[in-house]
Order: C-alpha cells, then sequence, then structure tokens
C-alpha cells in the first residue's frame, strides 16, 4: 500500500485513541476534584491532568493557573492546543478522508459523524456540568465505534495493521504518562508518604484508564499502589497495560513483516522492549525505580515510532 | 429571451411521453411523502460525505451540492442521437488534438487562425512532435448540453481537460435507487453502474508500451483541499486503483513509481485530476507543490500514459469552441450532428462592436474561465456592473467571447413552493480507449435552483438531478 495509506492510518488511530483518553483523563479528573479537599490533599489535580494529557507547558503560555474552567475548554474544544479533543477529531476526519479508500464504510460514517456532531452541537463547547458529561461520553463512544469498526469489518492486512500499530503506541505512550506524572502515589507503602488520601487517587488512576473494576477482578484486593502499578506496567490481560500494548505492537510488526517477506528494525525494536516487560517484576522495577523505568519507556515507545515512520511511513 | 422548452409539458397541456409515468407516480404521492424523502437524500449525502469545496472560502468549508430528487428523463430516442453527436465531436477534438500538436493542417487550411493556438496559454508547446499513446489526448470529455427545443441539442462547453462530476451521476443513482424503489419499478431505466469498469477498461487500454501486461493505474489528486476531493477518491476506490497525490510519486529513470510501504512500485497510467501547470515543477510552474518533478520527461520518453494528456485545454478553450462545427467537419468530412451555441468572437472588430452594443442581452464569458467565474449575465446585471464589464472588454477583447442568452430548457423541480420548472443543463461523459469510445447512457444534469435562474453550476447555488435514459 501507498506510505502515505499506511501513515494516514497510523495516524488517524493514534488521534482516536488520544481523544478518548483526553476524556476519560477530564472525566476521572472531575471525580477526584468533587471530594471535598480533605481526602485529596493540596494537589491541583487540574494541573496533573494537563501534565498527563502531555500539554502544560504550552497550557501555561497562556493561562496563569489551571482550574476546572480553563483546562476543561483547552483540552476539549480548545483550537489553540494541538491535541485537544476538537483537534483530534478534525484531524482524524482529515486523515480519514485522506485515506477515505482504505476505510471500510462503517469506519468512515463514525468519524464523520462525530465531525459532524462537533460541529453542529459542540461547537460552542459546553456549559454545564451535564453538557460536558454527555460531551465527554460522546467522544468515548466514538472512539469505541471506531475501534469496533475497525475490528469487525476491516480485512486483515497491512491497512489494519498500521492502524492497529498506531492505536497501541497511543495508547502505550497515554499509559506510561498517567503513571509518569501519578507514580510518587503509586510508591510501595513504605517509602511513600500520604495515607489513606492516595487511595482516591489510586482509583483516579485505574479510572482513568477504564481499569478500576479490572483491578478488583484481577487481584481480589483492595487497591494497593503497587498492585496499581502492576496491572497498568506488568498485566498482559488489561488492554491498556503496557506489556498488553507491547504484545499487540510485536504480533502486528510481526504479521506486516511476514506479509512483506522481512523484517527490519521496528520489528527488533519492538521485541526488546516487550522482553524487558515480560522479564520484570514489580520489585525490579521499584529498586531501580518507577520515574526510570517510565521515563526510559517514554523515550523507547516513542523512538519505535520513529522507526515505523522510517521503515514505512515515508 | 424566447420561451424555455419545457421538458415535460407540451404546450396545450399535454405530457411528452417520457415523463407520463412520472406525471402519474407524482400525483398519487403525497407532497408530505417527497418532503421526507428529500430530506432523507440530504441526510445520506452528508453521511456519505459528498461534498465540494467552495473557492474563496475558509479551507475547511465544505457544501453539500442541492440534490433535486425529481429526475430529468429523456427517450431512448434522444440519446441515441445524443450519443452519436458526442462520438463525434470527441472523436473530432481527438483528430484536432493531434493534428495541433504534430502536422497541423487545419491551420494551414486556414480554417483556425494561427494566433489563436500559439498565442494561446494553453497551448502547450512541450507536446510537439511528443507522441501519445494510441493518439488518444481526451481521454475522458465531459460535454455540456442544452437544449431549447425538442429537436437540437446544442454543446455549451467542452471539458477536455479534467471534466468533474461523474462522481454525482453514479451516486445520484444510487440515492435515487435506494429512496425510491417504486418510481423505478414503473421505469426501464438505462444503468449507469459500468462507468467505473468502462473507465478502468479505457485507461488500461492506453498504457504505454513499455508497461507490464497488467498495466498500474493510479488517480493523481491535488489533495483533500481540492473542491472535488470527494470524486477523486470516489472514483479511485469504485476503480480499485490507488488514489496518490504529488508526494507519493517519484521519477527515477525516465519512469514514473509510487511509494508504498514495501518500496517503489512502477505506475503506468496515471488519471490526472491535477491541471497542466502543476504537474511537473520542472516543466511547468516551479511553485508547484502538487505535482511530481520529472514527470515531463518520463511523459516524453513514452514510459507514462497522462489521462487525459498534457496541452488538451487548446481543444476546449472557448475561443476554439467557436470553430468546432468547421472542425468536426475537416477532420470527419460529416455534418455535425450537435449544435454550437452562436459565438461572437471578441477578438474580431466587427463581432466586438456588436458586442459592445448589445451587452445588455448577452452572456460574456472569460476565454479561459470555468465554472461560471467571470462571467456577465447581460439581462440579469445592474447597469454598473455592464459598464464596469465593457471596460473589461475594451482592454482585452481577445480574452473573452459572447453568446445569446439562452433559454435553456426545464425541468419539474422541487421548490419551497411546491414543483415548479427550473433550467437544466447535461454532462454526459465520454470515455475514449484505443480501440473504442463509450458513454454510459445518462450524465450529470445540473439544475438552476432559482427561480428564473440560468446558472447551473455548483459553485454559484446550482444542484444536481438523477437523469434517466429510458431503454425502450
Amino acid at each position: 500500500m501507498l506510505s502515505r495509506t499506511a501513515e494516514n492510518l497510523y495516524w488517524l488511530a493514534r488521534y482516536v485513541e488520544r481523544a478518548e483518553y483526553l476524556a476519560r483523563t477530564i472525566d476521572a479528573t472531575l471525580r477526584v476534584t468533587a471530594l471535598p479537599a480533605a481526602y485529596i490533599g493540596k494537589t491541583n489535580e487540574w494541573d496533573s491532568a494537563l501534565l498527563t494529557a502531555g500539554v502544560a507547558t504550552s497550557f501555561y503560555e497562556t493561562y496563569e493557573e489551571a482550574n476546572e474552567h480553563n483546562v476543561v475548554d483547552y483540552l476539549s474544544f480548545s483550537a489553540d492546543n494541538p491535541s485537544s479533543i476538537r483537534n483530534c477529531i478534525e484531524a482524524a476526519r482529515l486523515n480519514s478522508r485522506s485515506v477515505r479508500t482504505a476505510l471500510t464504510s462503517e469506519m468512515w460514517d463514525t468519524i464523520n459523524s462525530a465531525w459532524i456532531e462537533l460541529q453542529e452541537v459542540w461547537s460552542k463547547g459546553t456549559s454545564t456540568r451535564e453538557d460536558l458529561a454527555k460531551f465527554l461520553r460522546f467522544v468515548q463512544e466514538t472512539s469505541l465505534r471506531f475501534d469496533g469498526s475497525a475490528y469487525r469489518t476491516m480485512l486483515r492486512n497491512d491497512a489494519y495493521w498500521f492502524s492497529r500499530l498506531g492505536l497501541h503506541l497511543e495508547r502505550a505512550d497515554n499509559t506510561a504518562r498517567i503513571l509518569d506524572v501519578k507514580y510518587h502515589v503509586l510508591l510501595p507503602e513504605e517509602e511513600h508518604v500520604g495515607g489513606p488520601l492516595d487511595f482516591y487517587q489510586w482509583s483516579s488512576i485505574l479510572r482513568s484508564v477504564s481499569a478500576l473494576t479490572a483491578y478488583h477482578w484481577v487481584y481480589r484486593e483492595t487497591l494497593k499502589p503497587w498492585l496499581v502499578a502492576d496491572l497498568l506496567i506488568l498485566n498482559s490481560t488489561l488492554p491498556r497495560s503496557l506489556a498488553s500494548c507491547y504484545d499487540n505492537l510485536t504480533r502486528n510488526l510481526d504479521q506486516i513483516g511476514v506479509a512483506y517477506g522481512r523484517q527490519g528494525p521496528a520489528q527488533r525494536h519492538a521485541r526488546g522492549i516487550r522482553n524487558r516487560l515480560e522479564h520484570s517484576n514489580m520489585n525490579d522495577i521499584f529498586q531501580h525505580g518507577v520515574h526510570e523505568f517510565i521515563q526510559e519507556f517514554i523515550l523507547d515507545n516513542s523512538r519505535l515510532g520513529e522507526i515505523i515512520t522510517k521503515q514505512y511511513l515515508i | 429571451m424566447a420561451v424555455a422548452f419545457d421538458e415535460m409539458n407540451i404546450p396545450g397541456g399535454d405530457l411528452r411521453p417520457a415523463y407520463q409515468e412520472l406525471a402519474r407516480w407524482l400525483k398519487e404521492t403525497p407532497p408530505e411523502a417527497l418532503e421526507y424523502r428529500r430530506q432523507e437524500a440530504e441526510l445520506l449525502f452528508r453521511r456519505i460525505g459528498i461534498t465540494f469545496a467552495v473557492y474563496g472560502e475558509s479551507e475547511s468549508t465544505e457544501r453539500l451540492i442541492p440534490f433535486d430528487v425529481i429526475p430529468r428523463i429523456m427517450s431512448g430516442k434522444e440519446w441515441t442521437l445524443l450519443e452519436k453527436g458526442l462520438k463525434q465531436r470527441v472523436r473530432a477534438l481527438n483528430m484536432f488534438l493531434r493534428d495541433i500538436y504534430h502536422g497541423r493542417d487545419i491551420l494551414r487550411a486556414g480554417i483556425v487562425p494561427d494566433d489563436l493556438i500559439f498565442q494561446n496559454p494553453v497551448f502547450r508547446p512541450e507536446m510537439n512532435g511528443q507522441q501519445v499513446p494510441h493518439d488518444v489526448y481526451v481521454h475522458i470529455a465531459g460535454i455540456d448540453i442544452i437544449r431549447v427545443d425538442a429537436e437540437d441539442f446544442i454543446v455549451l462547453e467542452d471539458n477536455a481537460r479534467t471534466p468533474s462530476g461523474v462522481s454525482y451521476m453514479l451516486e445520484n443513482r444510487e440515492i435515487m435507487m435506494r429512496l425510491f424503489p417504486d418510481l423505478f419499478a414503473r421505469h426501464r431505466v438505462a444503468p449507469v453502474e459500468r462507468y467505473p469498469d468502462e473507465l478502468l477498461s479505457a485507461l488500461r487500454s492506453v498504457a504505454p508500451q513499455s508497461a507490464s501486461g497488467e498495466p498500474t493505474v493510479a488517480l493523481l489528486t491535488p489533495g483533500v483541499y481540492n473542491s472535488a476531493y470527494y470524486e477523486h477518491s470516489f472514483l479511485a476506490d469504485k476503480l480499485g486503483i490507488e488514489l496518490v497525490e504529488g508526494r507519493d510519486l517519484i521519477v527515477k529513470n525516465n519512469e514514473v513509481f509510487m511509494r508504498t510501504t514495501e518500496g517503489v512500485k512502477r505506475v503506468d497510467v496515471i488519471y490526472r485530476r491535477v491541471d497542466d501547470d502543476y504537474l511537473d515543477p520542472l516543466t511547468f510552474r516551479p511553485d508547484s507543490a502538487l505535482g511530481v518533478p520529472g514527470l515531463m520527461s518520463a511523459y516524453a520518453a513514452g514510459n507514462i500514459t497522462l489521462a487525459n494528456a498534457v496541452g488538451t485545454g487548446i481543444a476546449d478553450d472557448k475561443a476554439i469552441y467557436s470553430y468546432m462545427p468547421e472542425i468536426v467537419k475537416f477532420y470527419l468530412g460529416e455534418e455535425p450532428i450537435l449544435k454550437n451555441v452562436q459565438t461572437w468572437r471578441c477578438r474580431e472588430p466587427k463581432d466586438l462592436a456588436y458586442v459592445l452594443d448589445n451587452l445588455g442581452d448577452l452572456v460574456v464569458k472569460e476565454v479561459h474561465g470555468s465554472g461560471g467565474y467571470g462571467m456577465l449575465i447581460g439581462p440579469a446585471a445592474t447597469k454598473a456592473t455592464i459598464e464596469a464589464f465593457r471596460e473589461k472588454l475594451k482592454r482585452e477583447p481577445e480574452g473573452f467571447i459572447a453568446q445569446p442568452t439562452l433559454a435553456l430548457s426545464t425541468c419539474p423541480t422541487c421548490t419551497a413552493s411546491g414543483l415548479a420548472p427550473r433550467h437544466v443543463d447535461l454532462r454526459p461523459f465520454v470515455l475514449t480507449g484505443s480501440k473504442t469510445t463509450t458513454i454510459v447512457p445518462g450524465g450529470l444534469t445540473r439544475v438552476a435552483l432559482k427561480e428564473g435562474s440560468l446558472v447551473v453550476n455548483s459553485s454559484q447555488g446550482g444542484g444536481t438531478k438523477d437523469t434517466w435514459i429510458l431503454d425502450e
């Protein structure tokens, strides 16, 4: 297939995944901030929402202080924020238009309908909490519908695999970012200060990657920070864990390799990361430093993006 | 202005035969039902994303072309005549182009003046003596046809560069069949759906000699911001060929390749929807980011077929248009089946004088214009507009032609106050391959939705209709 087509499919999936992640982050932050201050401490949750979205620097170029009003607007609707939900959907639609021939009609319909709704219903943003909840649900449903359409209607060929690569690379990045911002509340008991306050932080993290219920099924335990970290980093049964993302990335890259009859640096690099995840346990990671581990992962993950681009997309 | 020819009603109260069944159906169908399906159609167009961009508005502006659900109907007999005329016309266009870029018999015979060719900005000296595969220049032609009476078909304009609109012909039919199965059941409408197949065979048939047995065809688009982008992606999809942009193609050793995830792949035929000017920055506009550097040298080396060929603009130029009847006679030795609109060439002093004296009654068009931009419709213009145009005309008379204001035929159309006659034209698409010329029965009917308006261009508020040719 055309390199540009593969590139568009890859980015299309990334934008949709990012939009959903932003919606989840806002949703989770709203819940935490709804609690009385006594339960969550003095941290500014809206500031940390900006950090997990990776847009804090650009935000503070315009605003002095992060609050619900300006952060929700910045993450959801701002035209100035290149990765606001609005811009993600706009970019997804533009990418879809460029590769219409590679999309199934269900996928196109999902993105095009979302784009139309964005203009017709959400052009002025949201004014009430109720509206905002509706908007966030709309974004998450769009992503689910897109993902489902891709899964159910695409041929299992390189078009599908490149789209999945975008999805999992973006997902791994998002999960890693939230861990990076919140790692201090995930340190083992003896090391961290904070106590019961952090319960709400933990549940908030799980909520933003839709893993709160999964946690209970996997561990049958009350919330424990190192188990939260274990779930999000190493547990390959959780679709948003780093391990699961890399299971998928290596599989999709291998499928491409087989179809094209040759492997390259992308396959090797992905396999390297996957091996590391497979042979790690939380003890080692804590020894090594969670922060360092996550930082390294974020760099490795974005390097994989660059390698894929060089190998296939240009 | 004469009374417009009504395609449905015969003066005196009778119906033309092709419309009898439709009239019966309309009588049985309550207006609400029609309105409901009209809205349904609009929803479908929006969902499928059949939009076009309007130049001069912000880049992201996409509009729907209004779709009128009342079909325009023509009898099989009428079509047979039109088809014959179209084939004749396109054959002449191709022979004219071949001649202009080779022997130039027609200039030596004094039929078309030299300067009209050589001083014309759309004449491409690069094409002099250049062999094009199978001598086909215009593979896809869109000939704009109007009617003023029951007998004749008149050519309003030849489009021999990159005519658009065929996706509407196909989608309009798709949507009509979905929304009005009952109406189809009562007619024998000739199908249009084989157009993509015909187009692909035509394109494959003109592959260069150096191509492999299974030539690779690609559609070259300027990109998502082009006004006809939807059509480009639609056609690529229906043809099952890659939709490429300039940056997807590279030229190596005078061969054209596309960049794929598995390395580069040779391309043999390019159905290009990019204008000549932007095709190759090394030959034409150096600032073009839409083109492919080196494409013209691969073309000269005979390793790629461009459809349509480079330089076809010289055949659909509005100044050349007025010579078409003579051109048909010169190459084919036949009387032209399709008529021309009477045209005054402002470059000729006698004609210019007449035009200046009668500006209020004429339509004046830019020789190189298209899309309904930059034209004067005398009877509809204010005094000030006419005077401003007069100055333009005096400054640069060779840039304009003038025609009488024609009463385009009318068809019944949905309006806010019920069904009413509106003016229409028709653009059938003529495909020329190495051996055959084919025309899918029908075309794109454009309709001026405003009462009394004669401008059917989508950029000027025109709509479209499904065009039915009855298979009797």
